[in-house]
């Protein structure tokens, strides 16, 4: 890790990429508030889970449920296990970043999937720390406000399943799923994870399947022994 | 219900993020634990998939949602940016449920 400051040239060129970057993960925030709304979310409600619990997968899971018919609380627990790769992310970036106190405290909330890209291959603390917060920054700015314009857009159209919005949170899953479909085994883990889920569907409360699912992960980490490519 | 559910979701994915930056690096340097958390995102958004698009209640059904499921697989193929991706599906669903 070397301390070394940036040079203007890279700094700008870091500051570009991070923005491009915020600019259109920013965008899917449309998406989010149409289908949270879809879903029987409140605006209030579909505004307040952008704001808060700022990471997109958990988010669409929490209102996947829902719309699904389960309970709201097996969204939420959906929801964190999702959020669990986050922390995977703040193990890899905390030596990297290595801010403390409130800096640290402000920092874990824009920790998602884009700020960790965006930092995490870069060579010097600098550059890491600013490929982070403003990948970080643009991303929250733009997702809350794309978020309430769909949320608002989504309320005046009156039934989801007219314009198909219902056939979108599945779509929405399948783009989030698709860069990890790349290795061998996450292929077969993800059949796996949808069988179960489906087999346990006639019998489970709603919820319940796609939890169960995660017990395929479970079960995959620890039986493999390599990695393989 | 729902608020609940919002508020627990906030604290816990907040925890999470604020966890992993605080937790001592040698907890991800066991390899069980890091594959288990790389293949969970795997596993979820997977079943996620299937429930959504293929169930309704309690019941198996195959409609306008797989339809729109394909086009997904086709555009993200494509390398079709997400926004294509997520409102392509609905707007084959759509259009489906409209003819059929």
């Amino acid at each position: 890790m070397s301390d070394a400051p940036l040079e203007p040239r890279a700094r700008s060129a870091i500051i570009r990429d991070s923005l491009g970057v915020g600019v259109a993960t920013g965008a899917y925030g449309v998406s989010f508030g149409a289908i949270s709304v879809a879903s029987g979310l409140s605006v209030a409600q579909t505004c307040a889970l952008s704001l808060l619990v700022f990471t997109g997968a958990s988010q669409f899971a929490l209102v996947g449920v829902v719309a699904a018919g389960g309970a709201p609380i097996s969204g939420a627990l959906t929801a964190l296990l999702l959020g669990t790769r986050n922390t995977l992310y703040g193990l890899r970036l905390a030596p990297l970043l290595a801010w403390r106190g409130v800096r640290r405290v402000l920092a874990a909330h824009v920790l998602i999937d884009e700020s960790t890209a965006m930092s995490v291959t870069r060579e010097t603390r600098d550059a890491a720390r600013l490929g982070f917060l403003v990948t970080g920054v643009s991303v929250f700015v733009l997702w809350n406000v794309a978020t309430f314009a769909g949320a608002v857009a989504g309320n005046e159209l009156g039934d989801p399943r007219r314009y198909g919005l219902d056939a979108a949170v599945g779509a929405a899953f399948l783009a989030l799923l698709w860069p990890r479909l790349h290795r061998r085994r996450n292929r077969l883990v993800a059949v796996a994870a949808a069988a179960v889920a489906l087999g346990i569907v006639p019998m489970a409360p709603a919820g319940v399947p796609v939890l169960a699912a995660a017990g395929v992960a479970l079960v995959a980490g620890v039986l493999t022994r390599e990695r393989d490519a | 219900m729902m608020w609940t559910a919002v508020i627990v979701a906030a604290v816990g994915c907040y925890l999470l993020k604020l966890g992993g930056l605080s937790v001592p690096p040698w907890v991800l340097e066991r390899p069980v634990v890091e594959r288990v958390a790389d293949l969970i995102p795997v596993a979820l958004l997977s079943a996620l998939v299937a429930v959504q698009v293929f169930t309704r209640g309690h019941e198996i059904v195959v409609d306008a949602r797989a339809l729109g499921l394909g086009v997904a697989v086709v555009l993200l193929l494509l390398r079709a940016p997400f926004l294509v991706v997520v409102f392509g599906a609905a707007l084959v669903a759509a259009v489906a449920r409209l003819l059929l």
